[in-house]
């Protein structure tokens, strides 16, 4: 019966979204889900936050799935979205070489663990791709109080890549690393390295969905469009985000509504 | 029958290329009947004469004219062979077939007038054969029967032989006189001396791209008047 | 790297019906685009080697200078022009395997058309007193020449597909790598390896190079049995 319904809505939407969260698969598990129910295909299109958003200006997407919410809602200000929804959050670790030369390992506060990377000088490396990671990296260097554009040294390597090739260069280097932890959990290339600080509360990662606003953007599929967005946040659509596990290890706990 | 398209008339023809005066003012003209020979040394203006009358070339000063208003009627009544013959990659008939396809020719026709032309050069046996991989006799064979399908009323020759061994360019000869005796005009450019005679009516001798002496074969080669000739003819056979 | 190679090989052939589709929309994707690219540059280059008109070397030179068009360059133009907010959005192409042909196209139309023209400038040198002689001028001609000169243009179509099969960057931009629907072979090479999985990276590539290796091994035979048949 479902099935009957599913016809009768068919096509498909375009969600411009970010490359973590491709990455981590949750998509692959979840879209499948939404399709099922509703027939309506889900195409994503996994790029840098800016680049989503970007999509999202242009009318080339119907919905946008990111995770850097003062860029969101600078979003909805210019007209662009028509409203902004919590979906769920993820959180970063800090990720750092078994050696642990800053000697941070087992620690709970990342800004104190930041501190202590710049004065021992130990290799960092930074995403530097104004993406959702590394703005939430720049913001804790300024919450630890570090002037960071001021105050890197050659430690502090800025790559302009995304977080894949990112970790790739840090087991490379055995540098200290602020990953998502979806990414990480899929990562294959893992040298010497292993989560040395988690569960800090300005590690989370929050993620808004926000549909595209037809009114500024007439191409944009609404109805369709917003069925996604209001499954997402539905308890449908949460109970699925929970669900998805890798190695047994829950990576997004849902938060719409909170 | 429509009239002919000779006499061909040159008429202070001069041509340049790059600044350098090839044909610097030659005056002709082409009457139909004895098969004509254009003979020269290497360099003297044989080949760039040759093209200014079949109309490859348009002269820098002077005229070419036929007896014939319609460029296109001119074009099909005369042919002309070069010295590397140049096949398209299809059979030896394919050849043919293609030169008569563009006279305009009949499609239910061209296949049997090709078979006739190759027949008439003694390469029938070989229609079906890709062209490009006979031999540079018989090639140069299948550019005459290509040009005799068209029944062209001048066919000029560019030094047809000068590419091939002696028993080749026999056959080639053998073709030439027999186009000559079925009525076909013939001029060809040639610096063989035994060739000239062996072919030709009447000589017109190039020298360093004037025409510095016309007269009939063999009272060019027992009394050549010019000092230009006598040297050349001396040059090439020292024993006259 | 040989165990990762291995690796890589043995869990690319257990991705099946995914590895089928991809290379799919690659074969589709690229051929498609060297089909447009010879449809449309042929007859440029043939018009370039046999007819002089002002301007000719200047078309040239471009010609010859875009065959270095970085692909992502291409994409991100392209990208711009499909997009909603361009002038060609009404299309509604981008994202779409459709915006992913027309970008590869533009790239390789110009390596076709530049070396098809150096070919045809050859043939055309050895055949223009000869055709001309017989009457064949303009268009007859450079039909005649694009025909007989069909070998060597083989191989400059050849390069239009190794360079469109080997891109990357204008197939991203334009496509998007959509899961299922614009993922081709390089755009999933690509994501792999941002990923880190190196050997299914490898795996991937080694397909890829496998299938450009047998379109180039077919493309030689055929080319050899026609030249004994034509000469």
């Amino acid at each position: 019966m479902g099935l009957a319904l599913a016809a009768a809505l068919a096509g498909f939407i375009t969600v411009a979204s970010t490359t973590s969260t491709e990455q981590s698969g949750l998509f692959r598990h979840l879209l499948p889900i939404f399709t099922a129910k509703t027939g309506i295909e889900v195409r994503v299109v996994a790029v840098g936050t800016g680049q989503a958003l970007d999509i999202g200006r242009r009318g080339d997407a119907d919905v946008v799935f990111v995770h850097a919410k003062p860029l969101e809602e600078k979003f909805i200000a210019e007209g662009h979205g028509v409203k902004r929804y919590d979906v769920m959050y993820n959180d970063f670790v800090l990720i750092g070489p078994k050696s642990d030369p800053a000697r941070v390992a087992g620690g709970k506060d990342v800004l104190a663990a930041f501190r202590k990377v710049k004065e021992a000088g130990a290799p960092f490396v930074s995403r530097g791709d104004k993406s959702g990671t590394h703005f939430a990296e720049l913001e804790i260097w300024r919450l630890a109080g570090i002037d960071i554009a001021r105050d890197k040294g050659p430690w502090y390597r800025d790559t302009g890549q995304g977080m894949g090739p990112a970790l790739n260069t840090a087991a490379a280097m055995n540098a200290y690393i602020l990953a998502d932890r979806g990414t990480w959990l899929s990562f294959r290339n893992r040298g010497e390295l292993s989560i040395a600080v988690e569960g800090d509360r300005r590690l989370y990662n929050q993620y808004g969905v926000m549909l595209v606003n037809p009114q500024l953007h007439p191409t944009v599929k609404r109805d369709r469009g917003q069925a996604f967005v209001d499954w997402l946040i539905s308890s449908d659509g949460q109970a699925a985000i929970a669900a998805y596990k890798i190695n047994g290890e829950q990576l997004f706990f849902p938060n719409a509504g909170h | 029958m429509s009239a002919s398209i000779l006499p061909l008339t040159l008429d202070n023809v001069a041509y340049a290329s790059n600044g350098q005066p090839i044909i610097p003012g030659i005056s002709l003209a082409i009457e139909a009947g004895p098969s004509t020979i254009i003979l020269g040394a290497n360099g003297a203006g044989k080949s760039v004469l040759m093209r200014l009358m079949h109309g490859l070339l348009a002269p820098s000063a002077g005229s070419v004219r036929w007896n014939e208003a319609d460029p296109s009627s001119v074009r099909r009544r005369q042919a002309m062979v070069f010295q590397r013959p140049v096949m398209l990659r299809r059979s030896a008939m394919a050849n043919v077939v293609y030169a008569l396809e563009l006279a305009g020719v009949p499609a239910a026709e061209r296949e049997a007038q090709a078979l006739t032309a190759l027949q008439e050069v003694g390469l029938r046996h070989l229609a079906h054969r890709p062209a490009r991989v006979l031999s540079g006799g018989e090639q140069q064979r299948l550019a005459l029967a290509r040009a005799w399908a068209l029944h062209p009323e001048v066919l000029f020759l560019d030094e047809p032989t000068a590419s091939l061994d002696p028993g080749a360019t026999r056959e080639i000869e053998t073709v030439i006189k027999a186009f000559d005796a079925a009525g076909t005009k013939i001029v060809m450019a040639t610096h063989n001396l035994g060739q000239a005679r062996r072919l030709g009516d009447e000589v017109l001798f190039i020298h360093q791209g004037r025409l510095a002496e016309r007269s009939p074969v063999d009272q060019f080669f027992a009394r050549p008047a010019s000092p230009e000739a006598a040297a050349f003819i001396k040059g090439e056979l020292p024993w006259v | 790297m040989l165990s990762a190679i291995a690796e890589g090989l043995q869990r690319v052939f257990a991705l099946d019906r995914e590895l089928w589709r991809i290379v799919a929309l690659s074969l589709e994707v690229s051929l498609s685009a060297v089909l447009l690219a010879t449809v449309l540059g042929l007859p440029l280059a043939a018009a370039l080697a046999v007819k002089q008109f002002p301007g000719r070397r200047g078309v040239i030179v471009i010609l010859n200078a875009l065959m270095g068009l970085p692909p992502v360059v291409v994409g991100l133009l392209v990208y711009l022009l499909l997009s909603r907010a361009g002038p060609l959005g009404s299309l509604g192409l981008l994202f779409t395997p459709g915006a992913m042909i027309v970008a590869q196209t533009l790239l390789i139309l110009p390596i076709i058309a530049s070396l098809a023209r150096q070919a045809l400038e050859d043939a055309w040198r050895e055949y223009e007193e000869q055709l001309r002689s017989l009457g064949a001028e303009g268009l007859q001609a450079a039909l005649t020449l694009l025909w007989d000169a069909r070998f060597s243009l083989v191989t400059a179509v050849l390069a239009g597909l190794g360079r469109a099969s080997a891109e990357v960057g204008a197939v991203m931009i334009v496509g998007g790598n959509i899961d299922g629907v614009t993922r081709v072979m390089t755009t999933a090479i690509a994501l792999e390896t941002s990923k880190g999985d190196l050997p299914l990276a490898l795996g991937l590539g080694f397909v890829l190079i496998a299938i450009v290796l047998a379109l180039n091994t077919a493309a030689q035979l055929i080319k050899e049995a026609a030249q004994r048949r034509f000469g």
